[in-house]
Order: C-alpha cells, then structure tokens, then sequence
C-alpha cells in the first residue's frame, strides 16, 4: 500500500515538474503505438471487411488463422523480429534493430490480428443488415466494402482502440528489437521494467500511472471525437 | 426486356419446396399484386424475379437480359446507418450521377415522403413507418423500370397507405412497372390490374383483378377473399 501511495506521489511529481525525460519516454510510447495502429488498421479494416463480404474457398481457414494469430505471444514475435533484422538476417541491411520503427513493426505484427479479428465480427454483423439491399443496388464489391467500412466506423474505432490497447501496454517484443535505449527506444512499458529491475519501485509505478493515464487519454479522446461525430459536428 | 418468364422454376430449402415448381409471364402492364397468407412463398416469388433468391430448379429469365434498372423494397424495411437524406441519395451515388442531380433527386423526394424535418437526422431513429417511406423513396430514386414491393404497407397508417398507392399509381402512369405483394386487400382492390394468389408455394391462381375478385375460381381463394383461415 505504502508503495503504492509512493507510487502516485512520484507519478504526481514528475507530471508537476514536467520530468523531461517522462515526456520524452511518454511522447515516443504515443508515437510508436499510434503509428503501428494507424498502419495496422488501413491494413486490417479492409480486410476484415472483405472477409465479410466475399465468399471464397478457403474462408474459414484465413479467418480461423487470424484469430489463431491473436494470441501470438509478444516474445516470440520479438525474437523472430530480433533474427529478422539484426545485422547476419535477411532484413539487417536496413539497419532497423534498436530504432522505433523496429518496435512500431512488431507492434504491427502482434496487433493487426485482432484489429482485423474485431473488425471482421462488426462488419459480419453489418452485411447481414446490409446484404440485400447492397445485392439488389447492384453494388460492386469494393463498392460494398466502402459502404461497410464507413457504416461502421464506430465499430471499427473500438477495433482500433483495442489495437492501441495491446500496443501501449506491450514489453517483451519492443524490449527485444527496441533493446530500451534511453533516448532512442525507450518507451513507458520497458522504463517500467528497468526501473522494477532496479528496485526503483517508485518511480516504476509512477511511470506506470503515466501509462494508464495516456491510454484513458487516448481512448477517452476518441470516443468525445465520435461523439461529436454522432451530433454531426463533421 | 420485357417479358420475364419463370419456366418450371422451384426453390428448395433444407429439403423443403418452399416455390414452385411456377411457371409465369411477366409481360408489360400491371400493377400486379400477388396476395396470399403468410408463408405461401410472396416474398420467395418476388426475389427470385428480382434475381436476388437461388433458384434450386428451372429457369427466370428476361427477354432482354440487363437487370440494372430494377429497385426492390424489402419487406422489413434496410435502412443504412446514415442521415436520412444520404439513404436517399446512396443508390445514386452507387451509379455516380452527378452531385446536382442527386441533390435534387434527394430534395424532391424527401418532400415526397414528408421527411424533409427530419433530412439531417439518422435514418436508424426513424419509426416502423418511416422507415418503410424512406425504402419505398430510396426504391424510386433511381426511376426503375421495375419495381418491386414486399408490403410495403404494412407499418403504414391510413393516411400514408393513401398517400404511397397514390404515389405508386403515378408511377405505374409513369411507366414502372409494378409487383407488389400485400395482405391487404382492399388495397390489393384498389391498386391491381392483375392478381397473382399464392397457396403453400404455388400459384393457386391469376387473373385480371376484377374477374379475380368478383369471380374466383378456387375454394381457397374465395375462402381468402372471405377472410376464413386457410388451413
Ligand atoms: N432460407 C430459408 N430456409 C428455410 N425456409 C425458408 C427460407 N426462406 C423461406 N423459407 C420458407 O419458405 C416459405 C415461404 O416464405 P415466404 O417468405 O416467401 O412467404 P410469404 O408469403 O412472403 O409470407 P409472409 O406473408 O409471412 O411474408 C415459408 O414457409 C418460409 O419458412
Ligand atoms: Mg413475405
């Protein structure tokens, strides 16, 4: 308990004295997740929502295999990322190991299983509303997945917020092919590892208030975006 | 294009007939009405002319082959998750008319349907009856050579249901052709040319309306022209 009041007066610290390095560390966490989120739904959303809509041989095998890939454990991925890009794999030559864009990969990685897998149930649910009178406008496909993608937007959003979720609160594969340089790849999630590593307990949980506070930040933003959205302001 | 014929034409599901076998022209004219109880295969009949059911056997097909002008309302009214001007203007979009055609397009049959408070407003939040409106304005939009009704009533009160025959009959002047299904049949009196009674999949009988009503010819249309319970 004791620990934990510690805990909050450090966090409270350190936002009052606008710590640098916090908002260093806070800014790149934001930065790393946000992209890999971004780039994880333009991919996943679509697809999703082709998964809805066309019907095609091996369906049920891709959809059983991305909602296999969403327990994909964060470790594994690292590692095999970590292999990837070091300088003697296949991918050394970009240089890429130890940078954010390393971390912002595996994060994509390990996220857009579920962004797609939660995607795919809103827009499942959405076609069969929509299925005939899209059939009967003679819609084309990509005509329909437009009409999906933008009817659902708030579904999506939530898909995307989970997405964020997972990436935000994620260590083990950024630890790895991020290896936690201080002003360069470390990020809330893996400060708050090296500092429970130093028995920094602390300024570990401080950091760690920080992380639940910018993950509510973000998820409350959003909804007060879609919100406004909902009142028609844009 | 005309006309549209369904030759021995049946459609299956888990086992079951649930149409046919039918055979049946659809030739210039109409307004048809295929009336009939509940289950006896109205809505089936009427998405397999308008291409949208599988057909397990036989054949539909038009004599002209290009389906694209044809608009249908379901009989449980979709409505998109948008405003309810941009339901009205989606199936222009989906055809890419130009932004003042479909602004006008849009104007006008929002009026139409009495809407027009309420243009900005999702169509989600719409009532039962409104909802039908919008389906049956959204249909109409396009200016379908073919149109298609599943009850399109039947949420409707008095006053709307007068309002939308008379709408549909202006259509019909127009040169639409008209299949409608109803439970009503004082509007199916009102509103026919021709009859089509269905009976447990099949056509039981057809005719032009006024020999079909003043004279029918089976028992089990005149037991349901008389209101008894079909069995
Ligand atoms: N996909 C399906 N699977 C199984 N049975 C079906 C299916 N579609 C229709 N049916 C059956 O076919 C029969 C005819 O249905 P249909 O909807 O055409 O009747 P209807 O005349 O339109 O009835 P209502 O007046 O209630 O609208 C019904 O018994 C229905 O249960
Ligand atoms: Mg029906």
């Amino acid at each position: 308990m004791n620990d934990i009041t510690q805990g909050l007066l450090a966090a409270l610290r350190l936002i009052v004295a606008f710590d640098a390095e916090l908002w260093e560390i806070s800014l790149r966490s934001l930065q790393v997740s946000l992209t890999a989120v971004i780039i994880a739904s333009v991919v996943a959303m679509p697809f999703g929502a082709f998964l809805a809509v066309q019907r095609f041989k091996y369906r049920r095998l891709v959809i059983s295999i991305m909602n296999a890939l969403m327990g994909l454990p964060p470790v594994v991925v690292g590692l095999i990322f970590y292999i990837l890009l070091s300088r003697s794999g296949p991918f050394g030559a970009f240089g890429l190991l130890f940078t954010p864009w390393a971390m912002i990969i595996v994060q994509i990685v390990i996220i857009t299983p579920i962004i797609a897998s939660i995607s795919h149930q809103a827009m499942r649910e959405l076609w069969a509303e929509y299925h005939d009178l899209l059939i009967s406008l003679n819609t084309s496909k990509w005509q329909r997945i437009k009409t999906l993608i933008w009817d659902g937007r708030r579904n999506l959003l939530t898909a995307g917020l989970a997405g964020f979720g997972r990436a935000i609160g994620e260590v083990g594969a950024i630890m790895i092919v991020g290896g936690n340089i201080e002003h360069a790849t470390r990020v809330l999630t893996t400060a708050i590892a090296l500092e429970t590593g130093k028995g920094d307990f602390a300024l570990a949980l401080g950091l760690g208030f920080v992380l639940i506070g910018l993950a509510l930040f973000v998820n409350i933003s959003i909804h007060w975006l879609s919100r406004t959205e909902r009142e028609g302001r844009w | 294009m005309f006309p549209l014929t369904l030759s021995k034409l049946s459609v299956r599901r888990r086992g079951k007939t649930v149409l046919g076998p039918i055979d049946l022209v659809i030739d210039q004219g109409g307004p048809t009405m295929v009336i009939g109880p509940n289950g006896s295969g109205k809505t089936t009949l009427l998405r397999v002319m308008h291409g949208i059911e599988r057909i397990s056997e036989g054949t539909a097909e038009w004599a002209e082959p290009d389906h694209a002008n044809h608009a249908y309302v379901f009989q449980s009214p979709v409505v998109l998750r948008r405003t309810v001007a941009e339901n009205l203007s989606y199936p222009l979009r989906v055809i890419k008319r130009a932004k003042p055609e479909i602004n006008s397009a849009v104007e006008y049959w929002i009026e139409q349907i009495g809407l027009g408070k309420v243009a900005n407003r999702s169509a989600t939040r719409l009532s039962g009856g409104e909802r039908q409106k919008l389906a049956i304005a959204r249909a109409l939009i396009r200016n379908p050579e073919v149109l298609f009704l599943d009850e399109p009533c039947s949420n409707l009160d008095g006053q709307s249901t007068r309002e939308i025959e008379t709408l549909l009959l202006e259509t019909a002047k127009a040169g639409t052709r008209i299949i409608m299904s109803t439970h009503d049949m004082g509007q199916a009196r009102r509103l026919a040319a021709d009859i089509i009674f269905m009976k447990s999949g099949h056509i039981a009988e057809k005719g032009l309306a006024p020999d079909v009503f003043s004279t029918p010819q089976t028992p089990e249309l005149q037991a349901f022209l008389k209101g008894d319970i079909l069995e």
